[in-house]
């Protein structure tokens, strides 16, 4: 749907337009006004301005100047945050100077109804935009938590808190000491190769038992289906802290507590449930008759099942795979329990710092890998789109 | 299969009945699949389930107090709780402490009957010290008596019954079958030691005080029985045996080593044995009734104790009530982690009900990049996003400081948002947001948007069009993730102990308390049975509303 | 099993206790238990590492498990497999662990070193050897810090603990241990109860509903903390004004960390902390750790530790060697709980008290913290 305008881009006449961008420049306005004394002045300063803004920028200039104007728009806004609260003002001066340079003329040109289609009614526009704006208020409440912690990384004090220094964008209040004490301390790195040697065994073990299960469990003919199902589920259903305790006295008593294969036994189990999830799902659209066509042909089963059956249920197989390594290698409370001081994975030492010494090297090492799961995220939709493109399945 | 006018049945190509030939078929259809199950199956079973069943049993299981005091419980069967005791109880409490001391074992007794009765704790470990001494009063006398009676090679003969005496092995491997179950290990092996029939006719307690100790004495001090000078219960024992006048009766006709020694003591006058005098001097307590009840009470080896507590009920000798008002807390948790997981699952449905229809109706190129942050935080470990919150939420915090900046509110005014229950409620929101996405999105994926222009060209409003059209066929998806984010939400233990505070707290947070700091193991387990079952009917509503295969995870 | 493990213990403790051990005799690894942080970093560098240097070839590990020892440790005993060689716990745990025969008992004279000047191990540890199994480190004290800059204008900055009681004068946050344990008292203490009758009133339901009815004055303002990390965490935000914690982190956040906090030692409630050697370990590993435990405990080994971290050392002949910080160069005898002018007005707990009410009063606290 995209590239192509459903409906005609036509000029909106200024009685609309104007009073629109000025409704928002008002409510940006408001905030600033709040913020330095006066909430109604904020609002009257942030309209007319917004409205003469708008009338410059779509009759004075016209279309004719777009890129210049916006520009021009983008500069203003930039050096009013400049005046009004220095540095913190500029990155608000950007945010908003891009904001309104494209609102403008989003509004003003009446290119919001591009990409709706030419029936819809006014209000339904507007309920479409507002959904919008719901949908990403609610993407910014997922995601802001996760931006916060990146710049306390960098804190130069041992606290969780954002000083004074950092707000004022004092270099000062800045360093890289807490990623300096991940890369050179021992227990970090321990923890680090622990969960690095912890997690892709336990994946293994998931996948290989969970794949099989699940080719067993998807033929139509197996006898309590349903009870075995539940029993394999239910390491995911089961409160972590039961599975925990039970498992700590059960493997202390085997002498499986404070192993390493007590931990990946332990991981490989809480693994099970997404591998047998994902791979029965990628199973159901799984066409039977492909493995009876190789069987024909006389392809025994081994060859059947990787040259056949793996290659189509693979993406499951992989993105259970996925579920099961980021279980173990997010996973504190059965670690907790079942390990031992040789086993300490990140989570555990993020969780005993958090307990007895709170420092934000914690931090620090969650945006190291905050950032890279966002490579592999970014990666494994780069594939995905690579593949869909060699299949032809999708235009792009 | 030109001609039809066979008869007889249906022949497969080999010649075998087309009908038992497809029933083999499908027998070996089903071994294998089976086979394919059965490695996973047996994993889960032994990492997993069995792990759990083991650790409900201990949720009823109490073999400590029959262990530790087996002779005191016999004892205490026909007691009336009207009274304290008499000497013959306090005689058997006597014995049974000893061992229990010199195993250690007394004060883990006292701790697991301090959690019915505040201060059975100290009692069991004051008098364990005790013990020791109210018998060395009974070994003073009769080695005054007898200086050979410090001798611990004369012992040992004068309990074995001289060389080739008859042997009394039931007794000896009784008392080994009660210190097997009092250090719950296995013993095996010859002791050099065996009681002799004669003499344990008629030194009963002595015979049966120095099986214990020789066991003991090899098994656990790893020593030689006829190296060891006898405890002081042995004494004492034997002083018990001696008070009977028809042992000095036996010992008359008795032939065995040492027989002159033991007259001799039984002639002499030994200082009278009053163990209930003893014990209660020891500690006062021993002469309240209240804590022999509980003795008593909890004495057989399972008890609904530890259940009847998790539901803030309690045994009296009037049956089982509530406990008192200012006791009762796990009923409160139970409401508030119900009503928690709610409200989560609740807010979960609001927020994630907009954003799955979003990424289910946007083209695919930009749904995708969409579902990246809806999966960013769901790579983001618990911990981190977890503090994350506590440093937006918290007075000083984050959201607080916009607001004063913005001045929305005043900064003497600044919202308190943790360590309560909206604290936990918006953290874990946050945490089990996906889990609510993931499923919706893959129900409406389903749903075709073709349906809703149907709709909306036959003349429906927009509203109508939705809820009559697109919601019920949603509704699976919702059905879907609400359950899985509830059962998910009332498990939840690392985030409410962190911005919880003291109204935001859940159930688990309260097993996870049991487990390593009051270490009631048993209670822990009690409650988490409860908990355990309160998800299993929800897993089974899930299997049967949505099914478990339908759940699709991204 | 347990016959065989027994056997080698004890032979292994008198061979230990006497001079001819060998250095092949013990077994090159040791998994110490301790709290982690700041205090677990003063152990390591005042003993642990000073070890290792001397003892090439061995290697340390430490688990960070001391606040589940008593759990973890009875898990172990049940299974017949315990992992750790040394725990660092508090008294009250060692002396649990002692009763239920889960911690060696040790003759103190005999595998500890003498004071320099000839005092025996027991006398320079004194009183302070509150069970026959616990090696007494180190005297700490939960005690208040309070944010310097948030004491209300033209007030005295607060000086005893009843000030904490007292949101009039002094408004504000406060944070207290999710536990009855000193809170309990230090009520009882600011309604007026004489400090030796404490336990007396404690013991009666009244005096229980008299303690938490003083609480509840506060309870609105009060910030439950269960990690020694989260009071400093909480002062440094300015999340409370005043809070509860162990010295050792109010003196990490005021002179390493610069922080606008003060100490208030009034009441301070003092215990002890310690090494216990669990029961059962096979021979190699005990004559190892009984090595260890030698070295570290010894007079100029525990008075080193107070150069990082402001508790008290435990014997009576490191006081002396107590010198200064060993990063910021400061004096560290007046951050001593212990220093007589920290320690003028002491709480001092009653273990065996708590002990027996512990569960009872808890669930108390508990049922009253959840309503």
């Amino acid at each position: 749907m995209n590239g192509f305008t459903l409906t005609p881009v036509e000029t909106k006449p200024l009685s609309f337009a104007l009073p629109v961008i000025g409704a928002a420049g008002g409510f940006a306005g408001l905030f600033v006004g709040t913020a330095h004394g006066s909430g109604a002045m904020g609002i009257a300063i942030g309209a007319v301005a917004l409205i003469l803004l708008a009338y410059l920028a779509l009759v004075v200039f016209g279309l004719g100047q777009e890129k210049v104007t916006r520009w021009g728009i983008f500069a203003l806004f930039v050096i009013t945050g400049f005046l009004l609260a220095a540095l913190p003002g500029i990155v608000l001066g950007v945010l908003s100077g891009l904001f309104f340079s494209w609102f403008i003329f989003w509004i003003g040109e009446g290119r919001y109804r591009a990409n709706l289609a030419p029936y819809l009614t006014s209000g339904q526009v507007l309920w479409h935009y507002t959904f919008r704006v719901i949908c990403g208020a609610i993407f910014v409440f997922l995601i802001t938590p996760i931006l916060v912690v990146m710049p306390l990384s960098f804190n130069a004090q041992n606290f969780f808190t954002f000083t004074p220094e950092m707000l004022r964008f004092d270099p000062a209040g800045y360093s890289l000491k807490h990623y300096q004490d991940f890369f050179t301390s021992s227990g970090w790195q321990q923890a680090l190769r622990n969960s690095l040697a912890i997690a892709p065994v336990a994946t293994l073990l998931s996948v290989s038992f969970g794949t099989l299960a699940a080719i067993g469990l998807s033929s139509e003919h197996v006898p309590f289906r349903r009870a075995i199902m539940a029993i394999l589920i239910s390491p995911m259903i089961v409160p972590l802290i039961i599975s925990a305790a039970g498992m700590y006295f059960f493997y202390s008593r085997i002498g499986l507590q404070g192993t390493y294969f007590g931990v990946v036994l332990a991981h490989a189990a809480l693994g099970i449930p997404f591998v047998i999830i994902t791979v029965t799902a990628t199973l159901v659209g799984f066409d039977r008759s492909l493995t009876r066509a190789a069987a024909n042909m006389g392809a025994d089963p081994v060859t059947t099942f990787f040259r056949v059956q793996m290659p189509l249920i693979l993406p499951g197989v992989i993105s259970g795979g996925l579920f099961a390594f980021i279980t173990s290698f997010d996973e504190v409370v059965v670690v907790l329990f079942v390990g031992s001081a040789n086993q300490q994975t990140l989570p555990w030492r993020m969780f005993t710092g958090l307990r007895e010494q709170i420092s934000p090297t914690i931090l620090a090492v969650a945006t190291i890998l905050v950032v890279i799961s966002i490579a592999l995220l970014t990666t494994l939709e780069y594939l995905r789109r690579r593949s869909e493109r060699l299949r032809g399945m999708s235009p792009g | 299969m030109s001609d039809t006018t066979q008869t007889g049945p249906m022949l497969a190509a080999d010649g075998t009945p087309l009908k038992r030939s497809l029933r083999r078929a499908l027998r070996a259809q089903k071994m294998r699949a089976l086979a394919l199950i059965a490695p996973l199956l047996i994993f889960v079973l032994l990492t997993f389930i069995a792990p759990i069943v083991d650790m409900l049993f201990r949720s009823v299981e109490n073999q400590i107090v029959g262990n530790t005091l087996p002779m005191t419980v016999e004892e205490l069967r026909d007691w009336d709780a009207a009274d304290t005791p008499d000497e013959q109880v306090f005689r058997a409490l006597f014995f049974d402490l000893f061992l229990a001391a010199e195993a250690k074992e007394h004060t883990k007794l006292g701790s697991r009957l301090n959690y019915e009765e505040s201060g059975i704790s100290s009692l069991f470990r004051t008098s364990g010290r005790d013990v020791a001494d109210i018998g060395e009063v009974f070994q003073d006398a009769l080695e005054e008596i007898d200086p050979a009676f410090e001798e611990a090679q004369v012992w040992a003969e004068m309990m074995s019954g001289g060389a080739g005496a008859e042997a009394n092995t039931r007794l000896l491997s009784n008392q080994i079958g009660r210190l097997e179950q009092l250090e719950s290990s296995a013993f095996n092996g010859d002791i050099g030691f065996v009681p002799g029939a004669e003499i344990s006719e008629i030194l009963p307690n002595t015979a049966r005080a120095y099986a214990a100790f020789a066991g003991f004495t090899y098994f656990v001090d790893g020593d030689v029985v006829a190296e060891e000078e006898p405890w002081e219960a042995v004494y004492a024992a034997l002083a018990v045996d001696l008070e009977d006048p028809a042992t000095a009766t036996a010992l008359a006709s008795y032939s065995g080593p040492s027989a002159d020694m033991l007259r001799a003591a039984a002639a002499a006058e030994l200082p009278p044995i009053d163990m209930k005098a003893a014990m209660i001097d020891s500690n006062k307590d021993w002469a309240r009734p209240n804590f022999w009840e509980t003795i008593q009470t909890y004495s057989p080896p399972y008890t609904t104790g530890y259940f009847l507590n998790a539901v803030d009920m309690e045994k009296t000798p009037n049956g089982i009530a509530l406990r008192s008002e200012d006791e009762r807390i796990y009923g409160i948790l139970f409401k508030r982690t119900m009503f928690m997981s709610l409200m989560i699952t609740f807010s979960c449905v609001a927020l994630g009900y907009p954003i799955a229809w979003l990424l289910a109706n946007l083209p695919s190129r930009t749904s995708n990049l969409l579902m990246i942050l809806v999966l960013l935080p769901f790579w983001t470990s618990l911990l981190v996003r977890t503090s994350a919150w506590k440093v937006m939420l918290q007075q000083q915090g984050v959201i607080n400081d916009v607001l004063v900046w913005l001045g929305l509110v005043a900064d003497e005014s600044r919202l308190v948002m943790i360590n309560n229950q909206f604290g936990t409620i918006v953290a874990m929101t946050h945490i089990l947001l996906p889990f609510m996405i993931l499923p919706m999105y893959s129900v409406m994926q389903t749903i075709p948007q073709t349906y809703l222009r149907a709709a909306k060209s036959l003349g429906a409003t927009n509203w109508t069009a939705f809820w009559r059209v697109y919601f019920p066929q949603s509704v699976p998806g919702i059905g879907a993730g609400s359950i899985l984010v509830f059962i998910l939400a009332i498990g939840y233990y690392i985030t409410p102990e962190i911005v919880g505070g003291t109204t935001g707290t859940f159930i688990s947070n309260r097993i996870a308390y049991h487990i390593s700091s009051s270490l009631n193991w048993g209670l822990a387990a009690a409650l988490g049975t409860i908990l355990l079952a309160v998800v299993l009917i929800l897993y089974w509503a899930y299997d049967k509303i949505v099914g478990i295969d339908n759940v699709k995870l991204g | 099993m347990k016959l065989t493990k027994t056997l080698l213990a004890t032979t292994a403790l008198t061979v230990a206790a006497g001079t001819a051990v060998t250095a092949q005799d013990m077994a090159n690894s040791m998994t110490i238990v301790s709290w982690g942080g700041a205090y677990q970093d003063s152990q390591d560098k005042a003993y642990v590492q000073p070890y290792l240097a001397a003892n090439s070839g061995v290697t340390a590990t430490w688990d960070e498990s001391s606040a589940e020892a008593v759990a973890k440790l009875r898990a172990m005993n049940e299974a017949g497999n315990v992992t750790w060689d040394l725990v660092d716990v508090v008294a009250s745990d060692a002396m649990r662990l002692c009763d239920e025969g889960l911690a060696l008992e040790l003759d103190h004279d005999e595998v500890l070193a003498a004071a320099p000047d000839g005092t025996s191990a027991s006398d320079d540890f004194g009183d302070l050897i509150v069970s026959d199994c616990f090696v007494p480190q180190i005297v700490y004290s939960t005690t208040f810090g309070y944010r310097t800059d948030m004491v209300p204008e033209g007030v005295e900055p607060p000086s005893t603990v009843c000030d904490v009681f007292d949101l009039a004068k002094y408004p504000g946050k406060r944070s207290l241990q999710k536990r009855p344990i000193d809170n309990m008292e230090w009520a009882l203490y600011c309604d007026g109860v004489a400090k030796d009758e404490i336990y007396d009133v404690l013991g009666t339901d009244e005096g229980v509903d008299r303690a938490l009815a003083k609480l509840g004055t506060i309870k609105d303002q009060v910030v439950w903390w269960s990690a020694g990390a989260e009071t400093p965490q909480l002062l440094a935000d300015g999340e409370v004004f005043i809070g509860s914690t162990y010295n050792g982190r109010l003196f990490s956040a005021i002179a390493e960390q610069n922080q606008p906090i003060a100490m208030m030692w009034d009441m301070q409630s003092f215990d002890l902390d310690g090494w216990i050697v669990p029961a059962g370990l096979p021979a190699d590993r005990l004559a190892r750790v009984m090595d260890f435990l030698k070295f570290a405990t010894d007079t100029q080994r525990l008075a080193d530790q107070a150069a990082y971290i402001s508790y008290g050392p435990a014997r009576a002949s490191s006081a002396p060697l107590v010198g200064k910080h060993a990063d910021l160069g400061i004096d560290m005898a007046p951050h001593m709980p212990t220093d007589p002018a920290n320690a003028g007005n002491v709480h001092i707990y009653d273990y065996e008290w708590w002990a027996d009410n512990r569960d009872d009063l808890d669930a108390k606290f508990q049922s009253w913290l959840a309503q």
